[in-house]
């Protein structure tokens, strides 16, 4: 699944996102690796300040003072991380587009939507003035916002929020990216809002062959969209695999405690599991295995030594010393 | 296309009540535009005709706000000032406000050095009392209008441009300005289409703020001589002139006094009134 196609898609490694700040290093994100083949939609999944926004900001390079990023982003063959500020913009937007959770506070209040959408065609496209026009009108439609020649000319603030969310993507998918980042766009949404999106987010996929990289913290989102799925904790990935395969037999304790919190429908009546403690701070991340102060399985070893992620089937990887024990409960339970 | 914007609700025709600040101020300020555009429409006399038969008269219905101690009518005076007055409160503010905004923006969105070194700026003209400062910079160029509204651009720019760039910096920091990176757009395009039109407010409101202080600024130089030169009209100059009458003819430096307080209650009303409606606008 990974890495096919010879450099083509993205391809991240050794990501590292560090930040200065007054109580010491604050680790967001460590040596973080990540495949995305075109026309793949891949999960990555985590609880709240597990790293996964900082990742999809650093391969952008949308991370700020203090904060510092090292490790490398291929994006077709071109690397991100070294390139200049010109080229950078040319595929911010261009080719990789971005969708932000907030659909409240990601569009500028004092433009009209319309504007908002011709802003990515007139910087990345050589269209004139009525082409641009006639583009925005039919992503208006594409996203399905109804009586689009009108709302052309409102304000975000006359939008509902799931229609905000609907015109963010209409920005993004102005230009026609490869490759889209978002970032729980689903997030601030309704429940039947949210199957709206992600429905239209993937008929976008199947439409255009574009790759989507959804950053979430929903499970159920996961199950729906993804193609792949990758758990982070404390700054690492510490899971891959094939969303179904991964659902039906994780292999790390910290993703088989995050699907066994979530109720299944049609599955035996059986107590939910929790995970004790809360996540390290950042800037005190324990030694060994991140996860070990909460975790069932650990032994000495956990508490002394990282685990590496490695593969132990084919797509599947996990950084787990006791990655074979965990999988043996979960196919028991 | 008609038809869809026929069937919606009247979206755009309800309209919010203005405040009555804001239309306060806007009478009085659209009034005395009107006077100063025309005032020979409203001034019943010459302002510079010497009556030596009318000296020092107290107000009548021949001359409502009396005579000068040359038999000037004083409200022609007034009225005529308001030109002269209400171009004060203009060209010695769009300068700094323009100027200000657009280098406070730069500024906040740069931050780092920059954004110290303009600290720094700051720091050396607010420690100087402004008013010092103008004269200071006046006395320079020599008096006269014109080399006022340098003195006062020189100054006031840095007050508008610590405005903004204290609310660009807030801007930056917000979803829709990293949208706009995470889109490509250019540097220029993010600070001035973007952050600018969202941080711009605060110096609108206090620009009408700065128009009454420039009034009082202009009469003051005017009182002190260094700003509008005698003959002509311009309410500091008629304070300044009416003051070795003020115990026998209290009127030559009152009424001028007056039409000071009313314009500037003008502006500060359009100040707190477009502070009102640009604020619930968000």
């Amino acid at each position: 699944m990974s890495g096919q196609g010879g450099g083509m898609g993205l391809k991240v490694r050794g990501l590292t996102a560090t930040f200065d700040t007054p109580r010491g290093v604050a680790r967001a994100v460590e040596g973080v690796d990540l495949d995305i083949a075109p026309g793949e939609v891949v999960g990555l999944v985590g609880e709240s300040g597990s790293g996964k926004s900082v990742t999809l900001r650093s391969i952008l390079r949308l991370v700020r003072e203090p904060g510092r990023v090292t490790g490398s982003v291929e994006w077709n063959g071109r690397d991100l991380m070294a390139m200049g500020a010109r080229e950078l913009r040319r595929v911010r937007g261009a080719e990789i587009a971005m969708i932000f959770q907030e659909p409240m506070t990601a569009l500028n209040p004092v433009l009209p939507v319309g504007l908002q959408i011709e802003e990515n065609l007139r910087a990345h496209t050589g269209m004139a003035a009525a082409a641009r026009r006639a583009r925005a009108l039919e992503l208006m439609d594409v996203v399905g916002i109804p009586a689009a020649a009108r709302r052309l000319e409102e304000y975000p603030h006359q939008f509902s929020g799931g229609m905000r969310q609907r015109v963010m993507i209409a920005i993004a998918l102005a230009s026609s990216p490869k490759l889209l980042l978002a970032d729980e766009p689903t997030t601030a949404l309704d429940v039947t809002i949210q199957d709206q999106i992600l429905k239209l987010i993937l008929d976008l996929r199947d439409r255009f062959g574009m790759s989507v990289l959804f950053v979430t913290h929903d499970l159920g989102v996961v199950a729906a969209t993804c193609d792949r799925m990758a758990v982070m904790y404390a700054g690492r990935i510490v899971e891959t695999g094939t969303v179904p395969a991964v659902f039906a037999g994780p292999h790390h304790p910290y993703t088989r405690g995050l699907l066994g919190s979530v109720p299944r429908a049609g599955s035996e009546r059986s107590m939910l599991l929790s995970i004790d403690g809360t996540p390290p701070s950042l800037t005190a991340i324990p030694p060994g295995c991140a996860f070990n102060p909460r975790c069932t399985f650990a032994t000495d070893a956990c508490r002394a030594e990282l685990p590496a992620l490695e593969a132990f089937a084919p797509g599947r990887k996990v950084a787990c010393f006791h990655h074979a024990r965990v999988a043996a409960m979960s196919e028991a339970a | 296309m008609s038809a869809v914007a026929a069937d919606a609700p009247a979206r755009t025709a309800r309209r919010p009540r203005l405040p009555s600040t804001l239309l306060g101020g806007g009478a009085i300020l659209l009034a005395s535009v009107v006077v100063a555009f025309f005032p020979g429409l409203f001034a019943p006399y010459d302002p510079n005709a010497f009556d030596y038969g009318a000296i020092l008269q107290a107000p009548s219905w021949a001359h409502p706000f009396g005579t000068d101690n040359f038999g000037r009518d004083v409200l022609s005076r007034v009225i005529h000032a308001y030109t002269v007055d209400m171009q004060i409160a203009i060209f010695a503010t769009i300068g700094p406000f323009v100027f200000g905004s657009f280098v406070g923006a730069l500024v906040g969105y740069s931050g780092g050095i920059v954004e110290s070194l303009f600290g720094r700026v700051v720091d050396a003209v607010i420690t100087f009392p402004f008013l010092v400062l103008v004269i200071a910079i006046v006395s320079v160029l020599g008096p006269g209008l014109g080399n006022m509204y340098i003195a006062v651009g020189v100054v006031g720019w840095v007050f508008y441009a610590r405005l903004v760039a204290a609310e660009v910096k807030v801007q930056r920091r917000l979803d829709y300005a990293d949208a706009a990176r995470a889109m490509g757009y250019r540097h220029t395009r993010i600070v001035f289409r973007h952050l600018l039109p969202n941080s711009i407010t605060s110096a609108i409101v206090y620009w009408m703020t700065d128009m009454a202080l420039a009034i009082l600024l202009g009469s003051s130089l005017g009182y002190l001589g260094l700003g509008a030169q005698p003959p002509a009209a311009e309410w500091g100059v008629l304070i300044a002139d009416g003051k070795n009458f003020m115990t026998t003819a209290w009127w030559i430096t009152v009424f001028p006094g007056v039409a000071i307080v009313v314009t500037g209650l003008g502006f500060s009303l359009l100040g707190d009134g477009l502070a009102e409606i640009l604020r619930t606008k968000r």
